[in-house]
């Protein structure tokens, strides 16, 4: 699939309006289509802002001082009405809590559809495969009080991806699912990237779940950009690498040997990788 | 010393989340449970603190039933910092958030000071002490809240998935204050599904599934069992399937040091 630009930041800079200093400052990126685009750094580094801005909850929900543009799919965000970005873009938040709020599963998957005014019998259809897809088809009377944390994320990923969105966004999606889940998870992201052309945005701590997968890896830090490249290259030895940042165990190992001049044939990122690295070797 | 004694519990709709559980945790010990969503992890804790009450049998905490003690008197000794930093949130400063539990224990003037600094030092709280919690981002949330809850030092501390939402450097804070909470006779407990951060920590880990466990052991004996690790929803961490990888089941490196050993090993052979 051809990759074009779908996301792009033109010296965007925002400060809330309950904070002296800006959250993002002076922000110049573009973010490829069908791509899995991973977003780390340190708490509090304008991560979940930048993500805000692209979806446009700033500046329709947070007040502040906008300055530059964003540009999703070819639109403005901050002329752009609500509706137009939401047939764009989908939006898993941090804490599910925060996005269902239907009396059960099925009705809350539904809501988006409807509300876009998509035909009654292409919606079952839709909600049937979401639910099959996140293995949440048990749960479909289900009140969302009576759901776990993690299946109250499966629900909202679900009400997200029936929307059918060219962009995902997510902010720290696996976090209170289990590890074996959280695997499965992202297998599910690189197969709608891989297999739909959905271009994913992920907010992620735990760069060992994640980076497998990612295109691009992009760190933010005090509100800038200070890396934006492929995760190999990003974990070069060397480049210096912020302490904040959660590096898989391999690439701790593979930056630890380099020091003892131990080079391998390339950036290790992943435990496969380490094991055919170490294999060559001996 | 906890001890769960054939501990069953039943939701009010009926539907059973804890079946028959005999544990016992020792004193000063770090303890993880693990396992996959809705397998019973945090209803097990919340019989720890009073939370929740047994439907059947009995839940001892140093020689008491908690079926006899309110959740204000377990409190004292058993601290709790919950998974969503919203459900534990609500003063309307940091400050008086971290100085809540103080006040409310009746530590002297003196203590409350010398803990509050404390805390907002170690989690790097001080600059924000003058704003409301909720308008803190999702990992600095998490800190008041584990600060709110050190703060009255309590001898039992559960934490569930306390690495939700923390970079690398706030992780090595937390890591760090467990095994100095260990060292001061502490017994930790944690619920965590960041299996690199339980492998470093090496507690005694406790699998469960469907509301039981099914076993406890080391973390090397636990992440090395394919066929328990995929019953209970997880997977290696990255050392385990690298070593395993190259062919090596046992004694698999806990720190990078040894790993990058090892590894070097390997490829002079």
């Amino acid at each position: 699939m051809a990759k074009e630009e779908i996301i792009k930041f033109n010296d965007f800079s925002f400060k809330y309006s309950s904070s002296d200093a800006n959250i993002l400052e002076n922000i110049n990126l573009s973010i490829k289509s069908n791509e899995i685009t991973v977003l780390a750094g340190p708490t509090g580094c304008g991560k979940s802002t930048l993500l805000r801005s692209i979806v446009g909850l700033i500046p329709n929900m947070y007040d502040g001082e906008y300055s530059g543009e964003v540009i999703v799919d070819g639109i403005k965000i901050k002329d752009a009405e609500i509706k137009e970005i939401a047939k764009r873009v989908g939006f898993v938040f941090q804490n599910p809590e925060n996005q269902i709020f239907m009396f059960s599963v099925e009705r809350d998957i539904a809501f988006g559809l409807e509300n876009l005014g998509i035909e009654q019998e292409i919606i079952k259809e839709r909600i049937k495969k979401m639910m099959e897809t996140l293995s949440i088809t048990h749960l479909a009377e289900k009140a969302p009080h009576e759901l776990s944390d993690g299946q109250k994320q499966r629900t909202a990923l679900a009400g997200v991806l029936a929307m059918e969105p060219k962009i995902l966004i997510l902010d720290e999606p696996t976090s209170l699912l289990d590890p074996k889940t959280a695997s499965e998870f992202m297998e599910l992201m690189n197969k709608l990237c891989k297999e739909k052309g959905i271009s994913i945005i992920i907010v992620e701590h735990r760069l060992d779940l994640v980076l497998k997968y990612a295109d691009r890896l992009i760190i933010l830090s005090n509100g800038k950009i200070i890396s934006n490249d492929k995760p190999e290259n990003v974990f070069n030895y060397k480049k210096p690498i912020i302490p904040e940042l959660g590096v898989p165990f391999s690439t701790k190992i593979y930056r630890e040997l380099a020091k003892a001049h131990v080079e391998f044939s390339k950036p290790v990122t992943c435990a496969d990788d380490m094991i055919n690295e170490v294999r060559k070797k001996s | 010393m906890i001890e769960f004694k054939q501990v069953s519990y039943n939701h009010p709709d009926g539907t059973n989340a804890l079946n028959n559980i005999n544990l016992k945790i020792k004193k000063n010990s770090i303890t993880a449970i693990v396992g996959n969503n809705g397998a019973g992890k945090t209803t097990l804790v919340k019989h720890i603190n009073g939370l929740l009450k047994p439907s059947k049998g009995e839940v001892i905490i140093e020689n008491n039933s908690t079926k006899k003690s309110s959740v204000a008197e377990l409190s004292r000794n058993v601290g709790m910092v919950f998974q969503n930093a919203n459900h534990q949130l609500f003063a309307d400063t940091v400050k008086n958030e971290i100085l809540f539990g103080l006040k409310n224990f009746g530590f002297d003037q003196d203590y409350i000071d010398k803990r509050y600094e404390l805390m907002t030092n170690l989690f790097d709280l001080r600059k924000y002490e003058e704003i409301s919690p909720l308008k803190l981002s999702g990992g600095e949330k998490k800190k008041v809240c584990l600060a709110s809850v050190l703060a009255w030092n309590p001898e039992i501390l559960i934490l569930d998935e306390p690495t939700v939402g923390q970079d690398e450097l706030q992780k090595n804070i937390l890591f760090e204050f467990i095994n100095t909470l260990h060292s001061n006779n502490k017994t930790i407990i944690v619920i965590s599904h960041d299996i690199e951060f339980l492998w470093r920590l090496q507690p005694n880990i406790i699998t469960m599934s469907d509301g039981r466990i099914i076993e406890i052991n080391s973390p090397e004996k636990i992440f090395t069992d394919k066929e328990l690790i995929n019953k209970v929803g997880l997977i290696p961490p990255q050392i385990i399937k690298i070593f395993n990888g190259l062919g090596i089941e046992k004694d698999i490196p806990i720190n990078l040091e040894d790993a990058c050993k090892r590894i070097q090993g390997l490829m002079e052979e």
